[in-house]
């Protein structure tokens, strides 16, 4: 082969959420410099959260992300209530699960639909699709709509949802609530199967790069999203309690974004990871789609990743139903409603102590960590970020991506690495709420 | 009507005002065919970079790059909308303004914190002139609708200068004081239809404080529940902390 000089920066890259860059250097056919920089301005939500009462860490925790606001919820109220010691009901955890299979849809179909799908059809984002696909772009419309709406009926709102907190919701959905999100969730099916007509494997490469998968896992039947212990296809198995173990973040300075390795020199996480940890405890409708596609554990394609989130929207919208049924064969106990403010009154009883939370949001796992005084202050906190996790995964994909398409067109090369990083749904705006860590040298 | 070109821009926020618009369904599309949309990072890859009529400004401003940046967004732009809280009033990214600087970034990034330079957080008309404001955290759609037919009109929109209270009386809601927890909505700008206080939580003044709040109104309440000054001022300080930069 030519030797060949390639120098690739993307500034800016567009159409994943949040800024970043990638930096590509090629000299005489040999790769110098690959590297994806995180550049969103840094927001220092750790530092921002001491001195803060434990009752408004998910109030503020909710603001990392407007795209998984309800994620970073679910996280900040677990690790919440593990500190002081709440333990939620099953009403509350019922209603709580519900929240994540919306977010975890929500998020999806975003991603699939206005981030990748313009590569699918060749042009430069969703825009041109308005002329072009109108019938594309009202689907996607309408599916966000409702998931919109059944947020709004559940905790208010889907950006940063006002109901769920520590100890509950201070509001509970009436029957005709039940029966508004059943029609709305039962509504979305046929819009589910155009989803999962568009089938986008077609235009992915055919790129292998064998690496960790971490999930959570449980040894029960469920799919396990809310509530599990960590898990990696490596064999690793710890409680959450040790997710410092498994992340060891560490700083690298190209990138306000830290950097996480467990087994190997990097591990992924997100819908090909759950995919590949639990993919027999999915929605049976869910296991017919991927048999359909052709995708089984373990998949070791990062493009992929797309596609097992079309899996896991299938799982979610049917899960979602069988828990609004659910919710309505039981009826509602609305003594459960709580009222709670800064909790001003006690209601709920504080003690010191340090609480985890390990939730699977879109992107992947998701961790928070307070420490609280007795007067339930918090006095360090620390939240390690799907995308954060998923950097230096991406970094050795596009080293082994790079040589292989050296050949090929600058802009094409271009094209492949974007779509990569694209691929892993990179959430750069969580991603820079960096944390108190040690420096190990 | 011209269609106004607009851009959309993105400065240290969590992004979800943007999302705001995507939520608002197939609504978006009257939207967008009233309007020619330049630059929108996060959703386009097509880069424009010169004149535009309307920016769409969201997130605050917290390092040199990005008043660098909002000073260029500012000169091409005829008007300019600040979205959201944290471009409104600095938002949650203001409670940053509560440590010293060298303080938060070593604790947040170790020994090597001087990688990430960072200032004191700042609201976009802090930085440069804002014609437009759009509170919230995140913002309120039936607003958003209101302020953009205003500047597409080039007439002026007046963010409601009265206490939540006003709107949440009007929905008839339980006063959270009368349930014993405090509540923000005596001196926060109303606009929200009291968007919290309706689903059972309390008001964390994301709209920022009104221009001329009764304070001896707010002392008195305060006085009757027995609840400490510090208290509040603390809880102002999660979304106001900028208004102290005048």
């Amino acid at each position: 082969m030519k030797k060949k000089n390639v120098n690739i920066k993307v500034e800016y890259l567009t159409r994943v959420e949040g800024h970043g860059n990638i930096v590509i250097d090629v000299q005489d056919g040999k790769l110098n410099t690959c590297r994806l920089d995180i550049v969103e301005s840094p927001r220092f939500f750790e530092g921002m959260l001491r001195g803060r009462s434990i009752f408004e860490a998910q109030h503020i925790t909710s603001r990392i992300c407007g795209i998984c606001a309800c994620g970073h919820t679910l996280a900040s109220i677990q690790a919440a209530e593990d500190a002081l010691g709440v333990i939620p009901t099953e009403q509350t955890t019922k209603l709580r699960k519900l929240l994540l299979h919306i977010e975890i849809l929500d998020s999806h179909i975003l991603h699939i639909y206005l981030l990748v799908a313009p590569d699918l059809f060749g042009v430069k984002s969703f825009v041109p699709l308005l002329g072009s696909n109108a019938d594309l772009v009202r689907t996607v419309l309408r599916m966000k709509k409702t998931c919109n709406d059944i947020c709004d009926i559940l905790v208010g709102r889907h950006v940063h949802p006002i109901s769920a907190i520590v100890g509950g919701f201070t509001k509970l959905p009436r029957l005709n609530d039940l029966d508004a999100m059943l029609d709305l969730l039962t509504g979305m099916r046929h819009d589910m199967d155009a989803t999962i007509a568009l089938n986008p494997c077609m235009i992915f490469p055919a790129f292998e790069r064998d690496t960790e998968y971490v999930a959570l896992v449980s040894d029960d039947g469920e799919y396990p999203l809310l509530m599990g212990n960590i898990g990696s296809t490596d064999g690793v198995r710890m409680h959450k309690k040790d997710y410092r173990k498994i992340t060891n973040e560490f700083i690298v300075a190209h990138s306000s974004a830290k950097h996480t390795k467990l087994s190997r020199e990097s591990y992924a996480v997100g819908a090909l990871a759950r995919f590949n940890l639990n993919a027999e405890k999915l929605h049976p409708r869910a296991q017919e789609v991927a048999a359909e596609i052709g995708m089984a554990p373990k998949c070791v394609n990062p493009y992929m990743n797309t596609v097992a989130q079309i899996i896991e929207c299938v799982h979610c919208l049917e899960e979602a139903i069988a828990i609004v049924e659910d919710l309505k064969n039981n009826q509602i106990n609305y003594d459960e409603e709580v009222v709670v403010g800064l909790n001003e009154q006690r209601r709920i009883p504080v003690r010191a102590g340090n609480g985890v939370g390990a939730v699977e949001v879109p992107r992947g796992i998701l961790f928070h960590n307070y420490q609280v005084d007795e007067s339930g202050i918090i006095t360090h906190a620390n939240c390690v970020i799907p995308t954060n996790q998923n950097t230096g995964n991406i970094e050795y994909d596009m080293m082994q991506l790079v040589p292989k398409v050296l050949d090929r067109e600058k802009e094409e090369i271009t094209l492949a690495v974007e779509m990569l990083v694209r691929a892993y749904d990179p959430c750069i705006s969580c991603s820079t709420h960096f944390l108190n860590v040690e420096i190990k040298r | 009507m011209k269609k106004p070109k607009v851009g959309i821009f993105d400065f240290a926020c969590c992004e979800g005002c943007q999302l705001q618009i995507a939520n608002m369904g197939e609504d978006v599309l009257a939207l967008l065919g009233s309007i020619n949309v330049m630059e929108w990072r996060e959703v386009m890859s097509e880069k424009w970079g010169r004149k535009i009529d309307i920016a769409i400004v969201e997130g605050s401003i917290t390092d040199p790059h990005a008043v660098k940046r909002i000073r260029q967004i500012r000169k091409r732009s005829r008007v300019l909308i600040a979205y959201g809280s944290c471009a409104t009033i600095g938002g949650v990214n203001g409670m940053k303004n509560n440590f010293a600087l060298p303080d938060i970034r070593k604790y947040v990034y170790g020994e090597q914190y001087s990688s990430f330079p960072t200032e004191t957080t700042k609201a976009v008309h802090q930085v440069v002139k804002v014609d437009y404001f759009i509170h919230g955290c995140p913002v309120y759609i039936p607003e958003v609708v209101t302020v953009l037919k205003a500047a597409f009109q080039g007439i002026p929109y007046y963010v409601p200068d009265y206490p939540v209270c006003v709107e949440c009386k009007m929905n008839e809601n339980v006063c959270m004081y009368d349930k014993n927890v405090t509540c923000l909505g005596p001196v926060t700008k109303a606009g929200c239809n009291s968007w919290c206080v309706n689903n059972g939580n309390i008001c964390y003044g994301c709209r920022g404080m009104v221009s001329n709040p009764n304070e001896k109104g707010a002392q008195d309440v305060l006085a009757k529940y027995g609840i400490s000054i510090d208290l509040i001022l603390n809880k102002m300080n999660m979304y106001n902390k900028c208004r102290e930069l005048g």
